[in-house]
């Protein structure tokens, strides 16, 4: 099967995916993908022109309702959850720090 | 016939009536449980104590002759990937192994609200991303039927329940086949309902325009009750029909009643692709509706080959924006030591996931990035609304499509693992129904040269579960595959 994604892709993927991916991890994603993305290219065989993308099978419209207060879930069940937190906040990391560049 | 043999509509008459009391009914359930389980490993979690309290309830309010529901005190176990309010909602991975719910699921809360008595979540590929159950990050469920085999997936540990009878019914949610083939491979009947029929709220999502609840049970009738209780409405998800468009209904109103001058369609070329033993039990199955008056319409789907191939492009896009909200921040897994903001993110998906979660979000990450939308994405989309028209052009000819469910029986443990590809293109019977929204059921139609179950898929018009029940009805009324039982409960 020919190269339809190398590893270097499939790094630029990962980061674009937010996964530290392992090297073990890239070299059998690049394979996998790869064999993957051919069979989905089997779609090619198709002539598409003209023809809408279908993005939900059925009619759907805008659904409105009135602007009304109601009671939500508040601050300590959503904090619950929350994998480390500081009163009413989520905690993370120092983010303004020089080695944090993304 | 001994308890676990009944069926939810026998259980809830004889609760009803007295016959015998909800506490013993879950009491036997989770002894049924203590027996079996051990070796099946359907579940995720059990809430004895909530049943027992749950069921002593009922039978109080029976016994006052107060108003139940519609379920009241049959036990039902609901797939992992439904989010409660009480114990974990793990969706089978690490990165919600201790995730609690604030909120029910809509379908949760009206089991609840028809006084059913929840007696466990079930085992599922992680994210429901799998057709075996082997990429759960929490446990290892086998086929009742063949403890060596896959109990398919990925709502596996709620078919298996089913079919071990550890409880009469069960909710599942199917993307691509997640309820119908599992059905098929562990011998019970499984129902996707058409797309918007069951409130997602709730339900953890994989592909948001493909996920749909529904339910199992071991007869077409308690299918159609669970149907009745978790169908409808509901104005906390956008996407669910309005009942004036697509009237809901008491599907077990008429469920008996034939469907005159029916008309089912086949794909022969299509269908091909299934190995001999599903072949002979799918013409079998056309025999029985010749029998029973019906006219077999030859149909063409030419594009019902591309629906794999539309589908790990459509599915795993959704995806990979779905389970972007899993950061390490708001909850779930967080990585014990990041180094900075950035690895809090990436390292705890890392070492979260499994890897058919990690392969899916690569993929949909691909196809969705600058310079492959439109041939990946976009493509599929395209293709999707070919495959749709193949349905609304049979549809013209006949009132259903009948198909195989799956290509094979249950496959061995392990026998896929390494080749994901292989594993999606035993999808292909099921997929399209997810692309196209309508409504599919599986109901047991025959067993392979190894004991193994077949099931036959029915596919209707969207918004016509009435009438597919009634069809997958007719031809349980004339069989007895669905009585069949797997060696470990004879």
């Amino acid at each position: 099967m020919s190269q339809r994604i190398d590893a270097e892709q499939v790094r630029k993927v990962a980061k674009l995916a937010r996964l530290q991916l392992t090297d073990s991890e890239i070299d059998e994603f690049t394979g996998q993908l790869g064999a993957i993305l051919g069979y989905v290219e089997k779609m090619n065989e198709l002539d598409t022109d003209g023809v809408e993308p279908l993005a939900h099978c059925l009619p759907i419209g805008n659904v409105f309702r009135e602007d009304e207060i109601k009671p939500s879930l508040g601050t300590d069940r959503i904090l619950a959850n929350a994998p480390e937190r500081d009163g009413s906040f989520f905690k993370v990391p120092k983010i303004l720090d020089d080695n944090s560049a993304a | 016939m001994t308890l676990p043999d009944l069926t939810a509509i026998e259980l809830r008459e004889a609760i009803a009536t007295r016959r015998i009391s909800s506490a013993e009914a879950v009491a036997e359930t989770f002894a049924q449980i203590d027996r079996l389980e051990p070796t099946v490993g359907a579940f995720l979690s059990l809430f004895r104590d909530e049943a027992a309290a749950r069921a002593g309830d009922v039978d109080r309010r029976i016994a006052a002759g107060e108003p139940v529901g519609a379920l009241a005190g049959v036990p039902v176990a609901v797939k992992d990937v439904l989010c409660t309010t009480f114990g974990a909602t793990t969706c089978g991975s690490r990165m919600l192994e201790r995730f609690h719910s604030p909120y029910d699921a809509t379908a949760i809360r009206r089991l609840l609200n028809a006084d059913a008595v929840i007696v466990g979540k079930t085992n599922m590929d992680e994210f429901a991303m799998g057709s075996s159950t082997e990429n759960s990050a929490l446990g290892r469920t086998v086929n009742p039927w063949a403890p060596d085999r896959v109990p398919g997936g990925s709502s596996g540990g709620s078919a298996a329940a089913v079919a071990a009878r550890l409880c009469p019914v069960a909710l599942g949610s199917d993307t691509g086949g997640s309820i119908r083939q599992p059905a098929s491979f562990c011998g019970v009947v499984g129902l996707k309902p058409t797309y918007g029929r069951v409130s997602r709220y709730g339900l953890i999502a994989y592909g948001s325009s493909l996920d749909q609840i529904g339910p199992f049970g071991r007869t077409v009738a308690d299918v159609a009750l669970l149907l009745s209780v978790i169908a409808g409405h509901d104005p906390a998800d956008s996407t669910s029909v309005d009942e004036n468009v697509a009237p809901i209904a008491d599907y077990l109103d008429g469920l008996d009643e034939p469907v005159e001058g029916l008309r089912i369609g086949v794909a022969p070329a299509f269908n091909a692709g299934a190995e001999p033993s599903v072949r002979a039990a799918l013409e079998a199955a056309l025999d029985v509706y010749r029998s029973a008056g019906a006219q077999i319409v030859e149909i063409d789907m030419p594009h019902l080959d591309y629906a794999i191939a539309a589908y790990y492009v459509i599915a795993t896009a959704e995806a990979s924006s779905n389970l972007s909200r899993y950061d390490g921040v708001h909850y779930g897994y967080r990585t014990p030591d990041p180094a900075d903001y950035v690895e809090v993110y990436t390292k705890s998906r890392e070492e979260a996931f499994g890897q058919e979660v990690k392969r899916r979000i690569m993929l949909g990450t691909y196809a969705l990035s600058s310079g492959y939308y439109d041939a990946y994405y976009l493509k599929a989309l395209k293709v999707r609304n070919l495959i749709r028209g193949d349905f609304v052009r049979a549809f013209e000819k006949c009132d259903a499509i009948v198909m195989p469910v799956a290509p094979t029986t249950a496959f061995k443990i392990g026998e896929k693992v390494d080749d994901p590809l292989k594993m999606y293109l035993g999808d292909i019977y099921t997929i399209s129904a997810n692309l196209a929204g309508i409504p599919g059921i599986s109901v047991p139609c025959g067993l392979d040269e190894n004991s193994l179950p077949i099931g036959l898929q029915v596919l209707t018009p969207a918004f016509s579960e009435a009438k597919l029940l009634r069809i997958a009805r007719m031809y349980e009324a004339a069989t007895d595959w669905h009585t069949k039982k797997p060696a470990m409960v004879q």
